[in-house]
């Protein structure tokens, strides 16, 4: 008899670990997604990004705030990326090095992602369970208010609390943190409400089981496979907050930097014909972003059970 | 209908409330105030600015004047910064200017968007399909800040077809970058939203029996499958208006085509108070206000919806 590769394999599993765990949702989602190829390549690309932030600056052999001055006022001529001054990515119009820039931005974009897509994660998850849960009168109240802030303007209203509360990168994570959950309440609000009619919590219900209990240890758990998915699609969203706001000169302060703040650097220096200014953070910019939204479609492949 | 309509703007006021009351608290706590100079003024002097612009009376007498003064003689007050210039005059000067792109960029990213999207579904699966789709996906990661500077370098420095900024009244030349660069990112959504949702309805069962019934297949599309295929993206139109407005600001500095953006920027890196509240409020009160009309044309044309 000829087996397929497959089931030899899964036959071969089954002798070695007759337990269930190989075929349990996480693992069928995982073997899903590898078998998507753009989202292989995003997750490829997105741990070397991470890698060149983490590493970067061991790499470069100039610091990120140090001038160069040998190349200071002929930037477009010495600043050049070139392996043999050190300067990888050429320097920037200040002479600084552009590679240790960008491994900076990078690190800061990235964590300015992260860190937003986890507040949203907590806030929203557990916002919208509790409005979808409760239901009635205390829904009604809590997704009008979300309603009310989404129909800000929100962009406006975080410049107003960067100016009003000095601009600095902890600001930036509240004022952005403040706004990335509404989306993630809505969509945990629509999943509570299917699986609050669920056996499991009407029996959780019928034992006497608290509400919080069961909304932390019934309804949460149920929620993730979305909400992990929303949340690889909200990173590069918060991403690009990030640098609008960076771009327009309101985020991060020098001598930080973040991928907006480079871009915007770069785009100022077009007509002196410096293009690696521009480039280099484009590039980085455009490749994570896309490996983000293909991670997060194949993760919503694998992981959402309406899509399948 | 009427009935739904006041219960909407029954929401929309409000809203628009909190936002005035939100930002003038926050900008009552903030340290430092318009005259903050870098030599301190004498006390007196500051106690005379203070009373020329009612920054003595306690913060509740402060907000009710100028709540009513924006909502009965639609007036902002004066910038703190531009002395000879009141807030009206700021917005009077830079508003056409984002209204007009704004409008161009939202007709293209509408009509453009819608287009593609439609093609590619009736088209599905073949070389437009994908066209499509790449289109999308790449726009998706080409913000309006990615987009100027790209489209400044492609049409200016390397083509010289285009003028790299500016306004000069608005002539064609001046408009089509702003445009282009503000419209991509959301025409990519609306067209990728148009697709899915076509595609879901070409597949509906009512289709089949049009098609089915011998109908044409253009007659099918126009009389049976456009209008519930694009109620989705009628609902994305809200936030694809918000994200525009917010987008003006990046068009206006890298522009330079002297829009709202350009005073709204200047304004909180001078903490001219007035000016950022004036613009704040205006462009809330436009985004209620679009999200209103969106909402009344959602339920107008979807029988499913009861009001």
């Amino acid at each position: 008899m000829i087996f397929g590769r497959r089931t030899a394999k899964s036959l071969e599993n089954a002798d070695l670990a007759p337990t269930i765990e190989g075929r349990s949702l996480w693992a069928d989602a995982r073997i899903r997604f590898f078998r998507n190829r753009a989202a292989v390549a995003g997750l490829v690309v997105l741990i070397l990004v991470a890698l060149f932030a983490a590493f970067g600056a061991y790499v470069a052999p100039w610091s990120n705030e140090e001038v160069d001055w040998s190349v200071l006022g002929q930037v477009d001529t010495m600043g050049r990326p070139s392996l043999a001054s050190g300067h990888y990515f050429g320097t920037d119009e200040l002479g600084r090095d552009l590679f240790a820039r960008t491994v900076q931005g990078t690190q800061i974009s990235l964590m300015v992602g992260l860190i937003a897509a986890f507040i949203a994660v907590i806030v929203g998850t557990i916002y919208g369970a509790t409005a979808g849960y409760y239901g009635g009168r205390i829904d009604n109240f809590m997704m009008r208010l979300v309603d009310v802030f989404m129909s800000v303007p929100y962009m406006f209203v975080l410049i107003l609390l960067l100016v009003i509360f000095g601009r600095s990168i902890l600001m930036l994570f509240v004022g952005i943190g403040l706004i990335s959950w509404l989306d993630m309440a809505r969509i945990a609000r629509g999943q509570t409400l299917s699986i609050k009619n669920k056996e499991f919590v009407e029996a959780a219900h019928a034992i006497g089981v608290r509400p919080s209990t069961i909304i932390r240890r019934h309804i949460v758990p149920n929620l993730l496979g979305v909400v992990i998915v929303y949340a690889t699609l909200l990173v590069p969203n918060m991403i690009i907050y990030e640098s609008f706001i960076s771009f327009l000169g309101l985020g991060v302060q020098e001598p930080n930097t973040s991928w907006g703040a480079l871009i915007s650097e770069g785009a100022s220096q077009l007509q002196y014909g410096t293009l690696w200014m521009l480039l280099f953070p484009l590039f980085f910019f455009v490749i994570t972003l896309f490996a983000f939204f293909f991670v997060g479609d194949g993760l919503r492949d694998a992981l959402d059970p309406k899509d399948r | 209908m009427l009935s739904f309509i006041l219960k909407r703007l029954a929401v929309a006021i409000p809203t628009l409330l909190i936002l005035v009351v939100f930002s003038y608290v926050i900008m009552y706590a903030a340290p430092g105030g318009p005259f903050d100079t870098e030599r301190t003024l004498p006390p007196e002097v500051m106690a005379n600015l203070e009373a020329k612009f009612g920054l003595d009376k306690p913060l509740i007498v402060q907000m009710f004047n100028y709540v009513w003064n924006v909502v009965v003689h639609f007036d902002f007050g004066p910038s703190y910064v531009y002395k000879d210039q009141t807030v009206n005059d700021i917005i009077a000067q830079g508003f056409p200017v984002t209204l007009t792109y704004g409008f161009w960029s939202f007709v293209v990213a509408t009509v453009v968007g819608m287009t593609l999207g439609i093609l590619a579904a009736i088209y599905h699966n073949s070389w437009l399909d994908y066209l499509a789709v790449g289109i999308s996906i790449g726009a998706q990661v080409l913000p309006n800040f990615v987009m100027a500077p790209i489209l400044t370098l492609v049409f200016t420095l390397w083509l010289g077809w285009l003028p790299g900024g500016g306004w000069q009244g608005g002539q064609w030349q001046y408009v089509i970058m702003p445009v282009i660069a503000l419209s991509t990112s959301f025409m990519a959504s609306i067209a990728r939203l148009t697709r899915s949702s076509m595609l879901e309805v070409l597949n509906a069962n009512y289709i089949r029996t049009a098609r089915a019934k011998g109908l044409p297949m253009r007659r099918v599309i126009f009389r049976h499958a456009l209008k519930p295929a694009l109620l989705p993206v009628i609902s994305y139109l809200g936030p694809a208006f918000v994200g525009m407005i917010t987008g003006s600001v990046v068009i206006d500095i890298y522009f330079s085509t002297g829009g709202i953006g350009v005073f709204f920027v200047n304004s909180a890196l001078n903490r001219d108070y007035s000016v950022i509240m004036g613009i704040t409020i205006l462009t809330g009160a436009l985004t209620i206000l679009f999200n209103l009309v969106v909402d009344i044309l959602y339920a107008w044309i979807d029988p499913k919806i009861r009001y």
